[in-house]
């Protein structure tokens, strides 16, 4: 594991921070790297905007906020508009496919890959397991975690009642990123990317 | 020292923010009671606590305001369990008067403050560290207290059991002295097994009930021993001036007497409870102080420093106060300077100087509070310094 500056991002109630905290939990705890997240806060329970700032690293973490991030999980179009535009150059963006419009993204070599992971959760019968989907896609493009790790850090994070939809989540968002990573990221010059759908 | 009561501690890896694992020290260190008026950031804190509270045989009360929960931990400390609360900036301004009061009785408490910017409201949910010359003379008259400053999640864990372990052996007031960024912060945090956790037991008494004096000094750290509630020893606790047996005697005599030894308690043992890290000190040009959030960026800004070839050194504040005059002190003739890098305009930066007494020049990095400093206005006073 390299130094990598994640930042994760949507709406309350989606499940953000837990991501953000499954990633961390993987890195640091699963594997023995290290792992600093940090949060920002709004008044809103539900519906309103919420971030997560993430920074893995093979030795401790110094400065625990993300300017400019490597890579970035976008789940709604809120988030995008905020937070895109401080992607690094050559970084990697990933959206919820449904939620989110990428468009004037002038970051240089930017990998865009998207996901419809809420409608994914759905067919899985929880649209409350759509951040387990998005943990899975973002372990399969990202690389940076091992899949059995990551995993276990899902298993390890939610009520034990639901472990088996949880892992199945996570296996769901996992093989739509192998799939999705062979297909090659989204060029985003050519064509509008929401019309990238199954 | 004796070893944690295995109950509730939750012994293994986790990912825990600040506030939680401050939660779980004071539950490892043997709180069995805290009073909080819960306040941002540090209400995680007692959230926590209130949870695990019924499980462990523990007492969480929601208090109509600060006063009143700082007042009712002393109340449960001389009923006999260990107890402590939590708050920030408004709420421990609040609290000033009771933290006078535990410093007069001798109860021994915790206090953890999660620090957000200031003065008044300021900003809730935004980092400072700027509390931290309240906590030394924010209370009347004269008086030493203890405050620990952890830099991590870890960090809270393992000052706010050293906190609860030093108030039983001093019987002072000690303070976790944590800021908004380490409070919500979320990082692997390790709890040892109960065995291998070092505990302060409470000092009660087993004197002869009839010749015991609840405010006479026993031993090295001249503290007096404590009576156990019911177990039938005379007991007049006052804020009043009091003699050895806790009578209200106010004369100049034992006020001198008294308030001395309260002082001396600290001050003839803060070498003994100083804690500092150093690193690179030694044929160091320039030696960088910090605390808390700080000392983390700050030392991002030190690796860049000598990277460009710089000498720099750092030492950092884990026990705030007492201060670390001693340590400051015999580094002050060795280097060209210091700088002292906070999320205040000014504080600890002030006992630096003194300590250095002119020996080389301090460099003061300010920051009014809201986010932590950028690792290149830490670099610039260093790079001024080292020239």
């Amino acid at each position: 594991m390299q130094l990598t500056e994640l930042r994760i991002a949507g709406f309350g109630g989606q499940g953000v921070i837990m991501c953000a905290s499954v990633i961390g939990r993987a890195a640091s705890i699963v594997e023995n790297g290290y792992a600093t997240m940090t949060q920002n806060f709004g008044p809103e329970a539900r519906g309103g905007a919420c971030s997560a700032q993430l920074v893995l690293s093979p030795t401790p973490v110094l400065y625990p906020y993300v300017n400019k991030a490597d890579l970035m999980v976008l789940m709604s179009q809120e988030a995008y508009v905020k937070f895109a535009q401080d992607i690094k150059p050559g970084g990697t963006l990933i959206v919820e496919q449904d939620l989110v419009r990428v468009q004037g993204l002038d970051i240089p070599d930017v990998k865009v890959f998207a996901i419809p992971a809420t409608r994914i959760a759905e067919e899985l019968g929880k649209k409350m397991v759509l951040n387990v989907v998005m943990t899975g896609f973002f372990g399969a493009i990202s690389q940076l975690i091992s899949r059995e790790s990551l995993r276990k850090a899902v298993l390890d994070s939610v009520p034990a009642a639901f472990a088996e939809l949880n892992g199945k989540a996570y296996d769901a968002g996992y093989e739509y990123g192998l799939k999705h990573m062979q297909s090659g990221a989204l060029d985003l010059g050519e064509e509008d990317p929401v019309t990238i759908t199954e | 020292m004796t070893h944690a009561d295995p109950v509730g501690v939750l012994t293994g890896a986790h990912f825990l923010d600040g506030d939680h694992a401050a939660c779980e020290g004071a539950i490892c260190a043997g709180a069995r009671f805290s009073a909080g008026y819960p306040i941002t950031p540090s209400t995680e804190v007692v959230e926590r606590f209130s949870h695990r509270a019924p499980k462990i045989g523990a007492t969480f009360i929601q208090m109509e305001d600060e006063l009143a929960a700082s007042i009712a931990i002393l109340g449960a400390v001389w009923g006999g369990v260990k107890a402590f609360t939590v708050t920030s900036g408004p709420g421990f301004s609040l609290m000033m008067e009771h933290i006078g009061y535990a410093v007069m009785t001798e109860t021994p408490c915790v206090f953890i403050d999660v620090q957000r910017g200031g003065p008044s409201t300021g900003l809730p949910t935004l980092p400072a560290q700027a509390d931290m010359m309240q906590v030394k003379w924010g209370s009347h008259g004269d008086y030493e207290i203890i405050a620990l400053c952890p830099n991590s999640p870890q960090e809270c864990f393992d000052l706010t059991i050293k906190a609860f372990n030093l108030s039983e052996k001093y019987r002072v007031p000690v303070f976790v002295m944590m800021d908004e960024v380490v409070g919500h912060m979320t990082e692997k945090v390790v709890i040892p097994r109960a065995e291998e956790i070092e505990i302060e037991p409470r000092h009660f008494t087993t004197q002869d009930k009839s010749s015991f004096q609840l405010y006479a000094p026993v031993g090295e750290e001249q503290t007096p021993e404590m009576a156990k509630a019911g177990d039938g020893y005379k007991v007049h606790v006052t804020g009043l001036t009091h003699d050895e047996r806790g009578y209200p005697n106010m004369t100049p005599a034992v006020q001198e007497r008294m308030v001395k030894r309260l002082v001396t308690k600290i001050r003839d043992n803060a070498e003994k409870i100083c804690i500092t890290e150093q690193n690179e000190v030694e044929g160091a040009d320039v030696v960088v102080v910090s605390y808390g959030i700080t000392s983390r960026v700050a030392q991002r800004a030190v690796e860049m420093a000598r990277a460009k070839g710089l000498k720099v050194g750092t030492v950092r504040l884990i026990t705030a106060w007492p201060f670390p005059d001693h340590v400051i002190r015999a580094i002050a003739p060795k280097v060209k300077g210091f700088v002292v890098a906070e999320l205040n305009l000014g504080q600890m930066v002030r006992e630096v100087e003194r300590s250095v007494a002119g020996k080389c020049r301090v460099a003061h990095v300010g920051h009014a509070g809201g986010t932590v400093h950028k690792p290149e206005e830490i670099l610039k006073a260093i790079e001024e310094v080292a020239r």
